[in-house]
């Protein structure tokens, strides 16, 4: 015979009346965190790890560029793309695409974008260094090679 | 009522993206203006730390094959900012400013004559060159190793740590005037080559 005996008239409900709470807590987390995409991004995004990160003060200066792998191989090809907004472009419309950038800024900002670059892990110099020589042309001249922390391993 | 806002809830937690708008900011050189005449600057070797990265992601640190982690790179590096093999007035005032432990480092890894002369402008340069080839991972690697040694010399200067530098809020104006002590005399001297 067990020396103690389960109390057997505890319930062993979980109190569900807070439930709803906790889930409009949520709710209401994920909803002011969200941001919406706007871009539906067709390359591979595998972001490097870096330590010495820098944060964009001014988000509104902002312009993004994905250069990856396409994630359609049969479609598009293995070799990396550069993809803005929506659709691939070469690098003869990088200057345009700065030039549109520059206009939704104003005047004096126009000097400040930042373009974002968002390669990924496994693309070569080469694309790169074609991309960044068509901006300096375009005069968007402050980059951001956009990068995850890195945890010290130790 | 709950099942609805477990509707919601899952429908945000799938759209959800975090934004992450960090990373490793740079300014590229101005287009070179046709008109204007290519200065030509001779700058002694002994100022220049050359790192090169063939397309088969091999380094070629100050002419010597480098095999070292990213760590062992940021400390060459950084040896290299706080060499002050032949200082000018400038790079003697900017040693007289530095918090005594940094002299020690100066005293104990520095003072070589081969190396930079003080790490004012135009008297340390950290070069680096890739190739077409090289990885893009690498790049961003070496990048960060050279920035790394730049802050940890501006961060031990203000007496903070590296991380709590990388914090520093400038719109703050305690932090910005921090900021600007750590940077003053000593410029982030990092030139990048186009690949070829």
């Amino acid at each position: 015979m067990p020396k103690f005996k389960k109390n057997s008239k505890t319930s062993e409900d979980i109190p569900t009346a807070a439930l709803p709470d906790i889930i409009f807590m949520l709710l209401f987390f994920f909803m002011v965190t969200t941001v919406m995409r706007e871009t539906d991004i067709m390359v591979k995004q595998k972001i490097p790890r870096a330590t010495q990160l820098t944060k964009i003060e001014r988000k509104s200066l902002v312009s993004y560029i994905y250069v990856g792998e396409p994630k359609n191989v049969s479609l598009y090809g293995s070799e990396p793309k550069i993809q803005i907004n929506d659709v691939f472009i070469t690098e003869e419309d990088i200057i345009g695409f700065v030039n549109t950038e520059k206009d939704k800024l104003d005047e004096v900002e126009r000097d400040q974008i930042t373009m974002s670059m968002k390669v990924d892990v496994d693309v070569k110099m080469g694309i790169i260094s074609d991309v960044q020589q068509e901006l300096r042309k375009a005069n968007a001249l402050k980059i951001l090679y956009s990068t995850i922390k890195r945890v010290a391993e130790k | 009522m709950a099942d609805i806002a477990f509707l919601l809830l899952i429908f945000f937690l799938v759209t959800t993206t975090i934004a992450n708008d960090k990373g490793i900011l740079l300014r590229l050189p101005p287009p070179p203006d046709p008109l204007q005449e290519q200065l030509d600057i001779k700058i002694p070797d002994r100022n220049i730390f050359t790192i090169l990265a063939n397309s088969k992601d091999q380094l070629l640190v100050e002419g010597e094959p480098f095999e070292g982690s990213m760590d062992d790179l940021k400390n060459d590096v950084k040896k290299f900012i706080l060499n002050f093999g032949k200082p000018t007035p400038d790079g003697i005032e900017i040693y007289n400013s530095l918090p005594p432990q940094m002299k020690a480092f100066v005293n104990a890894n520095g003072r070589n004559p081969e190396s930079s002369d003080d790490p004012t402008s135009l008297k340390s340069i950290v070069s680096f060159k890739s190739a077409r080839g090289t990885s893009y991972d690498l790049y961003v690697g070496i990048l960060d190793a050279m920035n790394a040694a730049y802050n940890e010399v501006y961060a031990s200067r203000v007496g903070i740590t590296t991380e709590e530098w990388l914090s520093l809020d400038r719109s703050n104006s305690m932090q910005k005037e921090m900021y600007n002590r750590g940077r003053s005399g000593i410029p982030r001297a990092i030139s990048i080559a186009e690949p070829d």
